[in-house]
């Protein structure tokens, strides 16, 4: 602030000294505010910079891949046909488990977004109503995991969920609990839901920052005039808190929302997709499939998710740019 | 009324546990990297009988720690030196001369938040411009995948930075580059250490650039060497935890600093008044 003031004074003393002189040049204040003058001051070359970098490196990866998902590229032959659609029809022939690996990234997609929001919320909620000491050190302490590298997450869970040694068995074992000790990463029925699981715990403190800024920013007065009226706290968590922080449900629901589509890491740390295929998400088969050097259904797989994130991109930068537009 | 004391002891109790159950793995971590080999090798969450401070030294040596600390600071660093100078830049210029051109660059900037990483294609583009596997092709790489979040989280702070001192900096004879990097990027300190801290853990963090693009071992980041390391020593987990303690302990210093900042960072942009 103080730095600012100076400046402001600056000017105001630098005014009537340049003003003589300067009869045959334009005043440099009006120059800004002209608008073919302004592209001096901000010139356009100050965009170049981030406008080449994310040009080449996401965005023409990106349509480059949507052409090449119509071809036969692939690792073996430099001659690269057109096969139209033939490249998606062997995802949705279901003779390739392709399909399973897109109900995979939906049911992962839309667990998360359930106990994420559902967690964070009663999270953030315990934090403003029932917690009054160490509120602070809670926060830091559950979003401590998303922070921590993934491959990292990865090792420790697979120690953890180890279906002889791991903690969680041993513990469940320790209170009598045996029986429900499971092959969590092994057992093809359960590895989805034991991913989801681990993917909650290092997901969830980010959803409960934001859920937490939004419940703080409800006027207090709301609250008052509800308890005046009578209103018990379910009531009012229904109808003060809720309501109002519709909007901000609706940001996390659409992050987790791009997250859960595009996930690879967590399911490429913890069990690579396996048992089988019994975990493999769109993005681990598109590793895969890279692997083998068949890059035509790669690209397609991805060219697939692509167009469903541009979808909900479009809302996402709805949303973002809300208060912007409303100008 | 008499309910309430018990009620909030609840509450705090809770919170306390819930925190506790979050905790977990990451003391498994603290505590398994000071135990001997057979007492590491359950994962357990005893304490230590004795702390074996060797077996850091051992991992350091034997993991080429020092090698690929080096590289992760060079790639984070970098990175988030590249990518939120830039940023900067041009949230700036696209804040203040709203052109239609502008304002149609700004959301094709935008868009990049929510697009995947098509790694296929990429591959391509970094054979072509000859960035793949060197250490410039992965500082490159992370640093253009913050440019989309970088230019939206400036953009908005921009806005509240006063035209006047524009117009003061001009009249004092600034050029373009004086009135950015004198006048205006100290200004923006709040939020480019908010931008800077999400992007030096993202960088950390991230072992996919690597894995795809980046096959000579020596040029690995700290994250990759202990996926590497576990692969040799998987049988002795104090050894793999002693490595794993080094490799997030960057991270979580930085975090714990800087907390303030990445919380208020991961809040402005879904949470406006």
């Amino acid at each position: 602030m103080q730095r600012s003031r100076a400046i402001v004074e600056t000017k105001a003393d630098a005014k009537p000294e340049a003003q003589p002189g300067t009869k045959s040049r334009p005043d440099p204040v009006a120059r800004i505010k002209s608008k073919n003058k302004r592209g001096h001051t901000y010139p356009f070359y100050f965009v170049a910079g981030a406008l080449i970098l994310y040009t080449v490196f996401s965005v023409i990866p990106g349509l480059t891949g949507l052409l090449y998902s119509f071809t036969d590229w692939n690792s073996y032959t430099t001659d690269v046909h057109w096969v139209g659609l033939d490249n998606f029809a062997t995802i949705f022939s279901g003779d390739e488990n392709y399909l399973s690996f897109v109900k995979n990234t939906l049911v992962f997609t839309a667990l998360t977004i359930i106990l994420k929001t559902v967690l964070g919320l009663a999270f953030a909620i315990l934090l403003t109503e029932g917690v009054k000491k160490l509120t602070n050190l809670h926060r830091v302490i559950v979003y401590l995991p998303a922070v921590l590298p993934m491959l990292v997450v990865g090792l420790v869970f697979k120690s953890i969920l180890n279906p002889q040694t791991g903690l969680v068995n041993e513990f469940l074992r320790g209170i009598g609990l045996g029986g429900l000790a499971q092959k969590w990463l092994v057992d093809a029925n359960i590895a989805l839901y034991s991913i989801i699981g681990v993917d909650t715990w290092k997901g969830v403190g980010y959803i409960m920052v934001i859920l937490l800024a939004g419940i703080q920013a409800i006027p207090k007065d709301y609250y008052e005039a509800g308890a005046i009226d009578g209103a018990n706290p379910w009531q009012r968590f229904w109808h003060i808190t809720m309501p109002l922080l519709t909007p901000v449900i609706t940001v996390t629901t659409v992050l987790n929302l791009l997250y859960g589509l595009k996930v690879f890491d967590i399911v490429y740390v913890l069990t690579n997709g396996g048992p089988g295929y019994a975990t493999d998400v769109v993005f681990t088969s598109v590793f895969k499939e890279f692997g083998q050097g068949r890059y035509g259904v790669a690209t397609a797989l991805s060219t697939l998710l692509f167009l469903i994130m541009v979808v909900s991109g479009y809302f996402v930068i709805r949303l973002m740019t809300r208060k912007d537009q409303a100008e | 009324m008499r309910t309430k004391p018990f009620k909030s002891i609840g509450f705090n109790l809770l919170a306390i546990v819930i925190s506790v159950v979050i905790f977990i793995p990451i003391y498994i971590i603290i505590v398994n990297s000071l135990k001997t080999k057979t007492d590491a090798a359950t994962m357990g969450i005893g304490l230590p009988t004795s702390l074996h401070f060797e077996n850091f030294s051992t991992v350091i040596e034997k993991g080429k720690l020092g090698q690929s600390f080096l590289n992760s600071m060079l790639y984070s660093v970098g990175s988030t030196i590249i990518g939120t100078t830039l940023a900067a830049m041009g949230a700036f210029v696209l804040s203040r001369n709203r052109t239609r051109l502008n304002r149609f660059l700004y959301l094709f900037l935008i868009m990049g938040i929510a697009l995947p990483t098509n790694y296929v294609t990429l591959t391509q583009v970094m054979q072509v411009t000859h960035l793949i596997n060197t250490q410039l092709g992965i500082i490159i790489l992370h640093a253009a995948g913050q440019i989309p979040f970088g230019i939206f989280l400036i953009y908005g702070f921009v806005q509240n930075i006063p035209r006047e001192l524009d117009e003061a900096a001009i009249v004092d004879g600034c050029g373009p580059w004086r009135l950015f990097f004198v006048v205006i990027m100290p200004l923006m300190m709040p939020v480019l250490i908010t931008l800077s801290v999400l992007s030096f853990l993202g960088a950390w963090s991230d072992f996919i650039a690597p894995l795809y693009f980046l096959n000579n071992s020596d040029l690995w980041p700290m994250t990759l060497a202990v996926y590497n390391f576990f692969g040799q020593f998987q049988s002795d987990w104090s050894l793999v935890s002693a490595d794993i303690l080094l490799t997030i302990l960057p991270v979580l210093v930085v975090y714990l600093l800087a907390q303030r900042f990445i919380l208020s960072g991961l809040t402005s942009g879904a949470v406006k008044g």
